[in-house]
């Protein structure tokens, strides 16, 4: 199932969801025709679109939003705070082009802060799915809760079947004794090339998907730190306000410390160009990153990656 | 409008102008804009709204969104007044054990939504709208702004989607009382023409003496204005208003009176005696 074909099932399943966009339409270009009036385009105006949401959810509507992540985690940001984030309203927002996924875009299009953001919003609740498996397994439940959301949409196809998802946890691929890596959104698919590469070093290895950011799964921090050598924390994301200072977090209100390599984008912006291209540029291929942590290159050769389609 | 009634008004707004002095000490308030405001919210919740002590959680009942927020005294005033609220709570202005203070908040019955930064509650109004429109409703819905907040963009971005949504059940009111915090308005950004520009943004506009009742029923009684097309409604005030010791004044915006000219300025509402005002304007902006 697509996430736009979940998104129109639950909107006509249930009259109480509204679709808005600031005329971000690449998730939704048939729901127009399928919700008539409950489908909302308020042309390019986040901070609005936002506002209005509100008043929607103040009338008892579930509001699903969309828009570019960095106008909406940034431009919107103080609505999102003040109107849906004081009075707990179920506004429920979907970020598309989070982080590496605005590939060729350039810096102004670079959501790299926006779980930094997000997280700092009381009543906020933050997800960052995998893939389309990952996202539409936890949608269901992320929409029915009644605060405010803030989803990085990932909507990459991979081959890879995820849990069920469940509200506030992790999705626990495995433990290492010698290496586990903790990750969330698209990179969880370069984590697992990486988690081949180190298994066929002869490492024991260990993956965690991060997928629900906040509530954050504490405990699934707390065993990768307690049973892995060393502890990963992969990233499209600045370096402050994301996963590894999520660990930092927990880590110190449990009194613990631990070896923790960040992988992330520290105190700069990428370079644009197609997200294969990026990843590579970048050093975040699955290949790159078990180098990384090996400290020596190897054989193995990097999966071609599919681009993604132009979408905006 | 018959006499009895401007009589009855003007006699609930006199009364709403003493709450908002009597708030302007131990801490202060936004005197000026909250008396400006006093006779347009006296007649929208007198007169206009469907809003009464007993529909607060209807959802046929009128909405009113404030917000400049600074006026916030005047709502609480007519609340008193009107039976939305006790009189006794007015007392607590900025008290621990109450929640009125500087800005409306929710926790008050009958403040529809919290508000404060400006050039919010326009698009909020719009959601509302939105979903009445979409229900079939007949509810209507008002949004209060400042002159000084139609600097904020997103006044104007909710003009054009209230707009292109045909929101015809949706009043902006502006309380245009021509000054923001520390200046006249037209010192700074200019905002004439404003009717021009509401109209030119596909509004349909009136525009009328926001202390006269006769004008603001001759106003209201005329809403929906124009079918399919949002309606504003630019009330000329006057900050400050019925305390001419401050009326007009760039200075008296935020005040924080002692006791003593708290007692002289009720005595200047009855028509006394101007105050000898010593207690400077605080800047909080």
């Amino acid at each position: 199932m697509t996430y736009e074909e979940l998104l129109t099932e639950t909107a006509l399943n249930d009259d109480s969801f509204i679709v808005m966009t600031a005329e971000n339409r690449a998730l939704v270009r048939n729901i127009p025709a399928k919700l008539g009036n409950r489908f909302i385009d308020t042309g390019i105006t986040e901070q609005t679109m936002i506002g209005a949401a509100a008043g929607l959810a103040l009338r008892g509507r579930i509001p699903v939003v969309h828009a570019l992540a960095s106008f909406l985690s940034m431009r919107a940001f103080e609505f999102i705070r003040t109107d849906a984030g004081i009075p707990k309203l179920p506004v429920k927002l979907s970020s598309f082009i989070p982080g590496f996924l605005s590939d060729g875009n350039g810096p102004t299009h670079q959501a790299l802060e926006d779980i930094a953001l997000m997280c700092g919003i009381p009543n906020m609740t933050v997800f960052a799915p995998a893939d389309e498996d990952d996202l539409v397994k936890m949608l269901p439940q992320v929409w029915k809760h009644p605060n405010p959301s803030y989803v990085r949409i990932n909507t990459r196809k991979t081959d890879y079947v995820h849990a069920p998802f469940e509200w506030g946890k992790a999705e626990i691929v495995s433990i290492g004794e010698d290496v586990t890596i903790l990750t969330y959104g698209l990179l969880f698919e370069q984590a697992l090339i990486a988690a081949e590469v180190l298994k066929s070093e002869g490492l024991s290895v260990g993956l965690i998907n991060m997928r629900s950011l906040k509530p954050v799964d504490e405990r699934a921090i707390l065993e990768a730190t307690r049973e892995s050598r060393l502890t990963i924390t992969l990233e499209d994301h600045f370096q402050t306000g994301g996963l590894y200072s999520i660990v930092a977090t927990v880590l110190l209100k449990h009194g613990l410390t631990a070896n923790v390599l960040p992988i992330a984008l520290n105190e700069r912006w990428f370079k644009p160009s197609l997200l294969p291209n990026v990843l590579q540029h970048e050093g975040f291929t699955g290949k790159q990153v078990a180098e990384r942590i090996l400290g020596y290159k190897t054989f193995f050769t990097q999966p071609k990656m599919a681009v993604p389609e132009f979408s905006e | 409008m018959h006499q009895t009634q401007i009589n009855r008004l003007e006699a609930i707004a006199l009364n709403v102008r003493e709450h908002i002095i009597k708030m302007s000490t131990d801490g202060g308030c936004f005197v000026g804009a909250s008396l400006s405001a006093a006779d347009l919210i006296v007649y929208l919740y007198s007169e206009f709204l469907n809003v009464n002590a007993g529909n607060l959680n209807d959802s046929n009942r009128d909405y009113l969104f404030l917000s400049k927020g600074h006026d916030v005294p005047a709502l609480y005033g007519t609340f008193a007044e009107l039976g939305l609220l006790e009189k006794e709570r007015l007392q607590n202005h900025l008290s621990l054990n109450d929640n009125i203070y500087w800005h409306p908040n929710t926790k008050i019955p009958g403040i529809e939504f919290h508000s404060g930064s400006l050039g919010h509650l326009p698009s909020v109004a719009i959601g509302v709208a939105m979903d009445i429109k979409i229900r079939g409703g007949n509810n209507k819905v008002i949004c209060v702004m400042g002159d000084g907040e139609l600097n904020e963009g997103t006044c104007w971005e909710a003009a054009l989607v209230a707009n292109a949504y045909k929101l015809d059940n949706l009043i902006f009111v502006i309380d245009r009382n021509h000054f923001q915090a520390n200046m006249a308005t037209e010192d700074l950004l200019p905002l004439e023409p404003l009717h021009d520009k509401f109209t030119a943004f596909g509004a349909a506009v009136k525009r009328i003496n926001g202390h006269d009742f006769e004008a603001l029923h001759e106003a209201f009684s005329a809403y929906p204005f124009e079918a399919g097309k949002v309606n504003v409604v630019i009330a000329d005030t006057v900050r400050g208003k019925g305390l001419p010791s401050i009326e007009r004044r760039a200075d008296r915006w935020f005040c924080n009176f002692n006791a003593q000219e708290v007692d002289s300025l009720l005595k200047e509402l009855h028509g006394e005696h101007a105050t000898q005002l010593t207690s400077e304007t605080l800047v909080v902006r």
